[in-house]
C-alpha cells in the first residue's frame, strides 16, 4: 500500500541537513509552507540556501530563520519587503547574506526545467541587462536571447490545500503558484496540507499535482 | 504646480485600457488601476501569482490572502476568472500573450529604455520581480510614475542612468503632469495637466519633448468636460 502520509514534523523533515538547498513554495506568504519552515527552524539546520519567489515580507517565518542565522544564500526574484526594511535588508547591506537575483519568470522556468529534465533554455528576459552579465547569449530570428540553466534543490517544501495518501494535491486559489513546479525539482519533496482526504475523494480531473512527485505529506492542524 | 494625484493617474490609465485587453499591473501605482476600470468594460487583469480576471480590492472582511496583486495586497476574482501555476503565468507574460504591462519606474529614456529594478547601489536591496519578463514579453509597456524624483531630478531622460530593466520597451508614460508617448522621434506630449504649460513641463524633463498637434487636457474622463479623449493601444 502506498502511504506518503507522515504523522510528525520530525518524520516530515527527516534528512534535512546543513548546507541544503531548499525550494520554498509561495508568493509572499500565500502558498508558503509556514509550518514546515517553523519545523526547519526548530530542527536547527544551518547554511541553508533558500530558493523562493521572495525572501521575507517582514514579520514571517523566513525572517525568523534569517534572524537565527540559518540562511547563507537566497535565490529569488523580489527580495524587498513591502512595508519598510526587513532583516534581509540588514543582512544584505552588511554583506552577511548572498543574493542571486533572478527575474521572476526566469526563476519559474528554471525550476520547471529542473523538474522536466531540460538542460536549460534561451529567453529574451534580461537580455542586454546586468542580470545577463556573464551568461551565454544567442541571436534567434534577429533577437537576443539569454541562456539560463535549470534549478533543482535537495529538498522542496510546498503547501497545498488537500492531499491523499498517494500524494495527489489540490491548492487554494493563487497559493498554487510555484508549488507544482517545485514538487518536481528536488530530491526530497515534502508537502504540508490543510486537510488529508481519502484516496478517491479528489476528482482526477481536478488534481493539480499528481502524487508521484510527492515523498511525504504532513497535515497541519489548524 | 502639482498636477494630478495618484488616484487620478490610475483612473486615467484605467480609462485608456480598451475592452478585452489582457493587462498586468505592477507593484505600487499601477495596481491601483484595478479599482478604476470603467463600469461595464471587460478587461482581463493578470497577476504574476497565477490569476486572470482580477477585480477591485475586496470589502473589509472579505479578503482572501491567496488572492493578491503584485504588491501582495488582497484583490478579488471576477466571474470568469481563472487560476493557474506560476509557470503558466509567466508563459503568458514571456510568450507575448499580455497586451499591456503597467509598471512603475525610476527612469525612462526617450528611446523607450526602462529602469525600475535597481539604483545600482551595492548595499540597497534590488528587486526585479517580474519586471524584466514583462518588459521583454508584453506587447506594450505603460509606465505610471511621478514626473520627477523627490529631489526634483528628472525621470524622463535621454538615457537612463540606472541599470536597465529592458531595452526600447516603454510605449507610453503617465505622470502626474502629462501623458507622453514614446515614438521613433522621442517623447511626444499627448495630454497635459491643467496647471502646467509646455515650457515648464520641458524644464522638468531630461530629454526633448515634442508637442502633439492634437494635445488634449490630461484629466480623468469621469470629471472631464469633453469626450474627445481618444483610446489607443
Amino acid at each position: 500500500m502506498i502511504n506518503k502520509r507522515v504523522d510528525s514534523m520530525a518524520q516530515a523533515l527527516q534528512g534535512i541537513k546543513d548546507g541544503d538547498v531548499l525550494l520554498i513554495g509561495g508568493f509572499g506568504t500565500s502558498g508558503q509552507p509556514t509550518e514546515l519552515l517553523a519545523g526547519v527552524l526548530e530542527l536547527g539546520a544551518r547554511d541553508l540556501t533558500l530558493v523562493a519567489n521572495n525572501t521575507t515580507m517582514g514579520n514571517d517565518i523566513v525572517a525568523d530563520l534569517m534572524r537565527a542565522n540559518r540562511v547563507k544564500k537566497c535565490v529569488c526574484s523580489f527580495p524587498r519587503g513591502l512595508l519598510g526594511k526587513t532583516i534581509f535588508d540588514e543582512l544584505y547591506s552588511a554583506g552577511k547574506i548572498e543574493l542571486e537575483l533572478v527575474p521572476q519568470g526566469t526563476l519559474a522556468e528554471r525550476i520547471r526545467a529542473g523538474a522536466a529534465g531540460i538542460g536549460g533554455f534561451f529567453t529574451r528576459t534580461a537580455a542586454g541587462t546586468e542580470l545577463a552579465r556573464g551568461k551565454e547569449t544567442r541571436l534567434i530570428d534577429g533577437r537576443e536571447y539569454v541562456f539560463e540553466k535549470p534549478l533543482t534543490g535537495d529538498v522542496a517544501l510546498i503547501k497545498a490545500k488537500k492531499g491523499d495518501r498517494w500524494g495527489n494535491l489540490v491548492y487554494h486559489r493563487g497559493a498554487r503558484v510555484n508549488n507544482p513546479a517545485m514538487a518536481g525539482a528536488a530530491k526530497l519533496v515534502v508537502a504540508q496540507v490543510d486537510a488529508f482526504v481519502e484516496l478517491g475523494e479528489l476528482d482526477p480531473e481536478h488534481i493539480v499535482t499528481p502524487g508521484l512527485f510527492i515523498d511525504r505529506l504532513f497535515e497541519v492542524k489548524k | 504646480m502639482k498636477g494630478l494625484n495618484r488616484k487620478d493617474i490610475a483612473r486615467i490609465a484605467a480609462e485608456d485600457i480598451p475592452e478585452g485587453f489582457c493587462v498586468n499591473l505592477g507593484i505600487g501605482l499601477p495596481t491601483m488601476i484595478a479599482d478604476y476600470i470603467p463600469f461595464g468594460r471587460e478587461v482581463l487583469l493578470h497577476s504574476e501569482q497565477g490569476l486572470l480576471g482580477l477585480g477591485p480590492a475586496p470589502e473589509a472582511g472579505q479578503e482572501d490572502s491567496d488572492i493578491v496583486n503584485a504588491g501582495k495586497l488582497p484583490v478579488t476574482l471576477l466571474k470568469g476568472a481563472s487560476i493557474f501555476s506560476h509557470s503558466d503565468s509567466f508563459l503568458m507574460i514571456r510568450g507575448g500573450h499580455i497586451d499591456i504591462a503597467c509598471l512603475g519606474a525610476f527612469q525612462v529614456a526617450e528611446n523607450g529604455d526602462l529602469a525600475n529594478w535597481s539604483t545600482g547601489s551595492l548595499t540597497e536591496t534590488p528587486g526585479v520581480g517580474g519586471a524584466m519578463d514583462l518588459a521583454a514579453g508584453a506587447s506594450s509597456v505603460w509606465v505610471l510614475m511621478e514626473h520627477c524624483q523627490k529631489d526634483g531630478a528628472a525621470r524622463l531622460l535621454e538615457r537612463c542612468a540606472y541599470p536597465l530593466t529592458g531595452h526600447k520597451c516603454v510605449t507610453r508614460i503617465y505622470t502626474n503632469l502629462t501623458l507622453v508617448e514614446v515614438t521613433p522621434q522621442g517623447f511626444v506630449v499627448q495630454r497635459i495637466a491643467d496647471d502646467i504649460d509646455f515650457i515648464t513641463l520641458q524644464k522638468l524633463t531630461g530629454a526633448k519633448l515634442h508637442l502633439s498637434p492634437n494635445c488634449q487636457p490630461y484629466r480623468p474622463h469621469s470629471i472631464s468636460d469633453d469626450d474627445t479623449l481618444s483610446v489607443k493601444s
